[in-house]
């Protein structure tokens, strides 16, 4: 009898708890992907780092909840969404419609264009009659996969499992061109050892339905008042100067991009 | 729910779409829409497992005679070979073979870089094949070594050389021996091949993965390539069930029944 009434008291406090402070102080678990520098990657002590690490502090931050950060493989980021492995994705993840028919985004965090690259003497340029038969590498599940498979459909397409792939098999020249994010092509892959004697082919590569409004931070559906929380930080962050100085650590221009 | 490249022209089409994007727990119409894709996944999957069976299979017999004999100079190293390539993950090796090669200019440089080693199906097959090799070899010996000395004695009283002895004698009955633990070989090679959806391959599992990556979706890619999987193992094992019937007939308990049939009919006479 006492046990029972024991859990009765502890279930009130913990509906009163939930109820009152909207899961404040709870910890809040955040996918991120740690494969995709300089936006998240992994040192060799285990620990994450990048712009997306740093923001993702920031917001549990701004959110007064403590951050969990959860590592997951990008081609199962969105399931284990789904399965509640964690509350919110934040690992530069475009907001488009496609992905907005299983989950929510957030108002965007950064924004910057997609750009193919190939070898600096290549004379591929970035239209489908050029690059019929070429083998194009992308990051399985991607916006890119999505352009290369509507603007480049006679080309072969070849997918990996993560974007740092992709940069090792074009650098070994299995690749004839890949598309990817034009920030982390540049800062991850053209200008470190292995990029050399590469370059970014033709000019941005820009289509809303597959390429989206920029990069937001993910939650499953009907997670209303996560979001209005999230959107809320985000503006803070901006506000405050905490963005401001996230950014400066790791890019030399702002991210952003144009409009809100 | 995830768009249909081909629209149903049929109410019972439209009706279909609609419950497999609603009301299914599994999103089959849009597995049925790209099952093409998955056939030629299977394609990819026997080609890679057969191969490197086919492969392993002939290049194992003389490792194994070697190493049943205790070859002077090649058991050592064959030891090494079989100990390494058992002794490390099938995913390590293909890495090794796909990204590690890669990494070496003169590799990239030589002669075998442009028609085989920059290839993913060629250095898939590579790592198959000397990983099957070395399970083979070592059963195989172990059959070889386990040949029941009459029947090697007899061969021998009969006047055959050694050749002739191990082509009608021991190889032959060394298969049968061996040939009920091959089946697992064949088994765990398929399930091995998956591995090649890891180095950008179209197998049926890196289908599978494509349909989720490209869909965003938990399970349909997965189900459907188990699904395929579990129908490829059962023909194996009816194969090897009919294989085995065929070579190891002999070795069955008899049955009885035939015998008792005329006794019976004799105790109403």
């Amino acid at each position: 009898m006492n046990f029972k009434k024991l859990m009765m008291t502890a279930a009130a406090a913990v509906l009163a708890f939930g109820v009152g402070s909207a899961n404040a102080g709870e910890p809040l678990r955040v996918g991120v992907e740690g494969a995709y520098p300089p936006f998240s990657w992994k040192e060799a002590d285990g620990t994450l780092k990048g712009f997306d690490i740093d923001f993702a502090y920031a917001v549990c931050e701004k959110m007064d909840r403590e951050c969990v950060l959860v590592e997951q493989d990008w081609d199962g980021i969105i399931p284990a969404l789904l399965a509640k492995k964690y509350d919110v994705i934040i690992a530069s993840m475009s907001i488009t419609e496609e992905r907005k028919k299983k989950i929510d985004f957030s108002n965007k965090y950064y924004d910057t264009p997609a750009k193919l690259i190939a070898k600096e003497s290549t004379s591929l340029m970035d239209n489908n009659a050029s690059l019929t038969g070429k083998r194009v590498g992308v990051q399985r599940g991607t916006i890119h996969q999505c352009y290369v498979e509507k603007f480049f459909p006679d080309a072969e397409l070849v997918m990996y499992a993560t974007q740092e792939e992709v940069f090792q098999d074009l650098a070994a020249g299995r690749l004839d061109a890949q598309l990817s994010d034009s920030i982390q092509g540049q800062e991850g892959f053209l200008e470190t050892d292995a990029g050399k004697g590469f370059a970014f082919m033709g000019g941005d590569q820009n289509d809303v339905e597959c390429m989206g409004e920029g990069a937001g931070i993910s939650m499953r559906k009907g997670s209303d008042e996560l979001l209005a929380g999230v959107n809320n930080a985000i503006e803070a962050i901006r506000a405050d100067g905490t963005y401001a100085k996230i950014n400066a650590k790791y890019f030399p221009f702002d991210i952003y991009g144009s409009g809100s | 729910m995830a768009t249909h490249d081909t629209p149903a022209e049929t109410p019972i089409g439209d009706w279909l779409v609609l419950v497999s994007e609603n009301y299914s727990p599994l999103d089959f119409m849009l597995v049925a829409d790209h099952f093409e894709k998955f056939l030629w996944g299977v394609t990819i999957t026997l080609e890679l497992t057969f191969l490197s069976l086919v492969l392993g299979g002939v290049l194992c017999i003389p490792l194994a005679i070697a190493r049943a004999y205790k070859h002077p100079w090649f058991n050592a190293p064959i030891w090494i070979f079989t100990y390494c390539f058992r002794g490390t993950p099938l995913l390590v090796q293909t890495y090794m073979i796909y990204y590690g090669l890669a990494q070496f200019d003169f590799i990239r440089e030589s002669a075998l870089w442009d028609p085989i080693l920059s290839k993913a199906w060629w250095c898939a097959l590579i790592a198959f094949t000397l990983n099957t090799t070395a399970y083979t070899t070592e059963f195989l010996r172990g059959a070889i070594e386990t040949t029941p000395f009459g029947e090697v004695e007899a061969a021998k009283a009969s006047g055959m050389s050694n050749w002739t002895m191990m082509r009608r004698i021991v190889l032959p009955s060394s298969f049968r021996r061996a040939l009920p633990a091959y089946s697992n070989e064949v088994i765990f090679m398929l399930h091995g091949s998956v591995i090649a959806s890891t180095i950008t391959l179209q197998d049926i599992l890196g289908v599978g993965r494509w349909l989720n990556g490209r869909y965003y979706l938990a399970y349909e890619g997965f189900i459907t390539a188990m699904i395929l999987y579990m129908i490829l193992v059962f023909a194996i094992t009816r194969g090897f069930n009919l294989w085995e019937r065929h070579w190891l007939g002999h070795l069955r308990p008899r049955t009885e029944t035939l015998e008792l049939k005329p006794k019976m009919s004799m105790l109403g006479r």
